[in-house]
């Protein structure tokens, strides 16, 4: 069984999207130990015992996390069937790369097909949570 | 879009892997990071009855220096290799290829043992692995042995790693900064149409020139190696050495590129690297 059937069949956790099944469009990339994977190309029985980070966990306490804010600022979705995977594969760019420029981004980000915004608002988006995430380190 | 069914083990030690590849013979396929196989056993061009996954088996996912060589393990996913503080100083090839390989989730489950054995034709790593001249370690039930890399590519999918051996690391050698990759890429998976490593060595500067996704073999472009032997890499050098990149090569020819096109790429990415190469020597 793939993980991406785990996820939605077994875990009914349904904000993974399978876009393509053929490892290209990113709709249904989670955090596997904190990467971003692609989960319609990962066996469920691989992942056994590791963490997995779907788009459904990445709120806090019912706070949105600053990458989703700022997709919803940045007008950064459309149809939203890429937006679970734009964001997890943003999660692990910022990780690596807190202060990434937009053509890293871009870079960033081939993996996962958006066929609705044509790509600046999402690069927009991970711009303005970017900025976020680092005032919200300095606070602390 | 589901693979067939099939038994899995996850040994947990080389010995019990390449016991159960023993077992099982052709029925079996190791799983590395499955970012080939995972492919072709969904549109079940592959249907192995048993999957024997090398995961969990400790040590074969390392990056060291061991003895003035670098040892990559099979297991190394792309993105340990891109994002290597050890390789960036010690060999900054093997980065510089892997942050051109298909995109960041698949860098983070592909590894370099896995496209290594995999031999396709399109893929990256045959031409650093020809240029830096690295040696492949295999494991099998009589111990280990060590093949040189203008050996180990054979032909389409087809490497020297008998059915019965497990690869477990490559050997590379130390670099300065004078090496290069040029690539062009196949637009919707990121697979190399043509791709083209380049090492210039820091003590004789001798060139050595690799290139992948050309040939259903990634060769030595020798000719090439040649015209340049002895000389100061100025650019009428290197464009007067580049056009013999494709010598004695019969190219590929699919949709993706006609073998004319294919002949022109390879001479056209040899001549960058080698011009990127030149302005790090
Ligand atoms: C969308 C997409 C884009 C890609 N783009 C590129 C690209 O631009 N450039 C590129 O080079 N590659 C690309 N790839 C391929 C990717 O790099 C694969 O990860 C790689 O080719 C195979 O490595 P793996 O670890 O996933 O191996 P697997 O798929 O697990 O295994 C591949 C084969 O090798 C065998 N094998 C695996 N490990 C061993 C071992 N240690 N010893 C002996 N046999 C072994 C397996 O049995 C299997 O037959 C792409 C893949 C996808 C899905
Ligand atoms: S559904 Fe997995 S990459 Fe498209
Ligand atoms: S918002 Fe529709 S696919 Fe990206």
């Amino acid at each position: 069984m793939l993980l991406v059937h785990f996820l939605r069949d077994t875990c009914v956790l349904t904000g993974t999207h399978v876009g393509c099944e053929t490892t290209l469009c990113g709709a249904c990339t989670v955090l596997m130990e904190g990467k971003a994977v692609k989960s319609c190309t990962v066996l469920a029985v691989q992942a056994d015992g590791s963490e997995i980070t779907t788009i459904e966990g990445v709120a806090h306490n019912g706070d949105l996390h600053p990458l989703q804010q700022s997709f919803w600022e940045c007008h950064a979705l459309q149809c939203g069937y890429c937006t679970p995977g734009m964001i997890l594969t943003g999660i692990d760019l910022l990780r690596n790369n807190p202060k990434p420029t937009r053509e890293e981004i871009a870079h960033g980000l081939e993996g996962n097909l958006c066929r609705c915004t044509g790509y600046s608002h999402i690069i927009d988006a991970i711009e303005s949570a970017a900025q976020k995430i680092s005032k919200e380190r300095q606070r602390a | 879009m589901i693979p067939a069914t099939f038994d899995y083990f996850r040994p947990e030690t080389l010995d019990e892997a390449a016991a159960l590849l023993a077992q099982h013979g052709e029925d079996a396929k190791l799983l590395a990071g499955g970012h080939s196989l995972l492919p072709s056993m969904k549109l079940r061009l592959a249907q192995p009855r048993v999957v024997i996954d090398l995961g969990r088996i400790p040590g074969l996912n390392s990056i060291r220096e061991s003895s003035g060589k670098i040892v990559v393990g099979a297991m190394t996913t792309h993105r340990e290799i891109e994002l290597s503080s050890l390789l960036a100083e010690k060999c900054p090839l093997l980065p510089e290829v892997a942050t051109q390989i298909g995109d960041v989730q698949v860098r983070n489950r592909g590894t370099i043992g896995g496209s290594l054995a995999h031999a396709d034709p399109a893929a990256d790593w045959p031409a650093a692995i020809l240029a830096l001249e690295a040696e492949m370690v295999v494991f099998n039930r009589g111990g280990e042995r060590r093949i040189a890399a203008e050996e180990f590519f054979v032909d389409l999918f087809q490497t020297a790693i008998q059915p019965d051996e497990i690869l477990v690391g490559i050997r590379f050698p130390v670099t300065s900064r004078a090496v290069a990759y040029s690539k062009s890429a196949q637009k919707a998976s990121g697979f190399a149409i043509a791709g083209a490593a380049v090492v210039v060595h820091a003590r004789n500067r001798a060139v050595r020139i690799g290139i992948t996704g050309v040939s259903a073999r990634p060769y030595r472009a020798s000719a090439t190696e040649k015209g340049l032997k002895g000389k100061p890499l100025t650019q009428e050098a290197i464009s007067a050495a580049a056009v013999s990149a494709a010598d004695g090569i019969d190219p590929l020819n699919d949709i993706h590129a006609s073998n004319e096109y294919r002949r022109h790429l390879a001479l056209v990415n040899t001549l960058r690297a080698l011009e990127l190469a030149a302005s790090r020597c």
